[in-house]
């Protein structure tokens, strides 16, 4: 599932840190990632390691169909990072009924399989 | 350029039966569209020298070719864009046949979406080999979170949209009693004689909330359904009135994913079908003088969203539009009158083509009176359709 061009994500992820792309060239961040900048089609960029603060953008909570590798409801989010990055990503520590729009989220790491990690968020504290 | 001059029409169309277990290949599903197509239009196979379709069909145009006789291709494509693509078939059929790139072009899209091998609504834990998901985007951004679902990818643009403009799923539910009002009276549909009131949808279950219950998810299809194309001109000598191709477009935005569209600033409008409006009301059509549209209903949040993309009323304005009763025969926007993908059937998209075909035929079910002009519209594609 991880190809060349995403492994600067998920790897940082493992070892528990939340990036994103930044360009070498111009600074711009991006995600999801990819080989070369929108911007100024530079193929230089580093991971920069953002705050893991932001905001709940939109969300659904998933009953069906079901997969058996997650727990139901699946708590589905889109989160607006400080830094200008969209992720979807998951809600922890929060009941279905208590989710607003615009509430505010910071990163924590999910276990997943092979020892690596997922970010996923809960309400700031 | 989205006007052609009204240089390719629709001369013939084709389906299969619409069913849950079709019991055969989508191949020969596929072969037997196209034969009637070409039979509709009065065409020899022979005549065939252009193939359309678009991206995660399973079937392979060199099979095509062998199995129903066509001698030599000179144009085929793919739109991208999965569902979303449909009805760029029609701006690929008319460009490739105003330059002179193919004379009588086949669309096709043939689906076994539900007894395939994966059904359609399904959790997807894979990229699909040819749907164009590769390197970074897309399914990998989802899957490790349970989105694994068309439904739950556009659920988080959906309740969004809700939020933004204080909509109900009970307003996504009035535009489904609508589409399942049209079913009701068409043989084909999945919802043939099967009446559905908006107490029935309230009390369907949740497949993503707050947004999506289970009657407002299109209907997981096996079947096929095909279109011939050719020259206006050439189709004064066929069988029957040629639907000519007024208007065709595409749009594909920055930052844009197929149904994981979640990257664009403001997932509230479908900047999408903004897009593709501009472009094909750049022809010179106005919306005002359309007598009916077809639009793409996979879930229903995204035809309200698209209502209002396309400029048939303002941002929020959809779910007024819809309980005053616009979508219906009698209203200012008559829409998928056979029932949409969640009443008729889901063959991806490309069967509310032939809904519109029909409708400017005059031999619909739900038939528009004197219907002059259809749009057809999938999310990014889309066509205005006219008699001749
Ligand atoms: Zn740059």
């Amino acid at each position: 599932m991880v190809t060349a061009d995403s492994a600067i994500y998920w790897d940082a992820a493992a070892e528990r840190r939340l990036v994103a792309q930044r360009c070498a060239g111009c600074g711009a961040l991006r995600h999801p990632p990819r080989p070369m900048c929108p911007v100024c089609h530079s193929l230089e960029f580093e991971a920069a390691t953002l705050s893991g603060r932001g905001t709940l953008y939109s969300y659904a909570v998933l009953h069906h169909p079901q997969h058996p590798a997650f727990d139901y409801p699946v708590l589905a989010a889109l989160v607006d990072l400080e830094e200008g990055v969209r992720l979807v990503s998951n809600l922890v520590d929060v009941e279905a009924a208590d989710i607003e729009i615009g509430m505010p989220l910071e990163v924590t790491f999910a276990p997943t399989v092979d020892d690596r990690a997922v970010p996923v968020f809960r309400p700031a504290r | 350029m989205t006007g052609f001059g009204g240089g390719a029409a629709i001369v013939g169309i084709g389906a299969t039966e619409f069913s849950r277990d079709a019991g055969r290949s989508e191949l020969q599903l596929a072969c037997e569209a196209i034969r009637d197509a070409l039979g509709d239009a009065g065409l020899e196979p022979a005549a065939v020298d252009g193939i359309v379709s678009y991206t995660v069909d399973p079937v392979e145009e060199t099979e095509l070719v062998r199995s129903l006789g066509f001698r030599e291709i000179g144009f085929s494509s793919r739109v991208p864009y999965g569902g979303g693509g449909s009805m760029g078939t029609l701006l690929h059929a008319a460009a490739a046949i105003t330059s002179g790139a193919a004379e009588v072009v086949v669309a096709y899209r043939a689906v076994r979406a539900r007894s395939g091998a994966s059904r359609f609504g399904g959790p997807k834990t894979r990229p699909s080999p040819t749907s164009g998901h590769s390197g970074t985007t897309a399914m990998q951004w989802c899957m490790p979170y349970g989105v694994l679902t068309p439904a739950s990818w556009m659920a988080l643009n959906a309740t969004r949209y809700m939020h933004a403009f204080g909509v109900t799923n009970a307003d996504f539910g009035r535009a489904v009693v609508q589409l399942r009002s049209y079913a009701e009276t068409n043989p084909a549909a999945w919802g043939y004689k099967r009446p559905m009131t908006l107490d029935d949808h309230q009390a369907s279950r949740w497949i993503a909330e707050p947004c999506i219950r289970m009657f407002d998810c299109c209907q997981e299809t096996d079947g096929s359904v095909a279109l011939v194309m050719t020259a206006r001109d050439r189709a004064a000598d066929l069988r029957n009135p040629p639907v000519v191709i007024g208007a065709a477009a595409t749009a594909g935005l920055f930052e844009q994913e197929i149904a994981s569209d979640h990257y664009r600033p403001d997932l509230a409008v479908m900047d999408g079908s903004v897009a593709l409006a501009r472009r094909l009301f750049d022809s010179g059509f106005r919306r005002d003088e359309l007598d009916a549209a077809m639009i793409y209903d996979a879930f229903s949040p995204i035809l309200l969203m698209q209502l209002e993309a396309l400029g048939f009323c303002g941002p929020g304005e959809a779910k007024g539009f819809v309980a005053d009763a616009n979508l219906g025969l009698d209203g200012a926007l008559p829409t998928n009158t056979n029932g949409g993908l969640i009443g008729e059937g889901y063959i991806h998209g490309l069967n509310l083509v032939l809904e519109a075909a029909r409708q400017l035929r005059g031999t619909a079910v739900n038939q528009v009176a004197q219907a002059r002009r259809v749009l057809v519209t999938a999310s990014r594609t889309g066509a205005i359709l006219t008699r001749d």
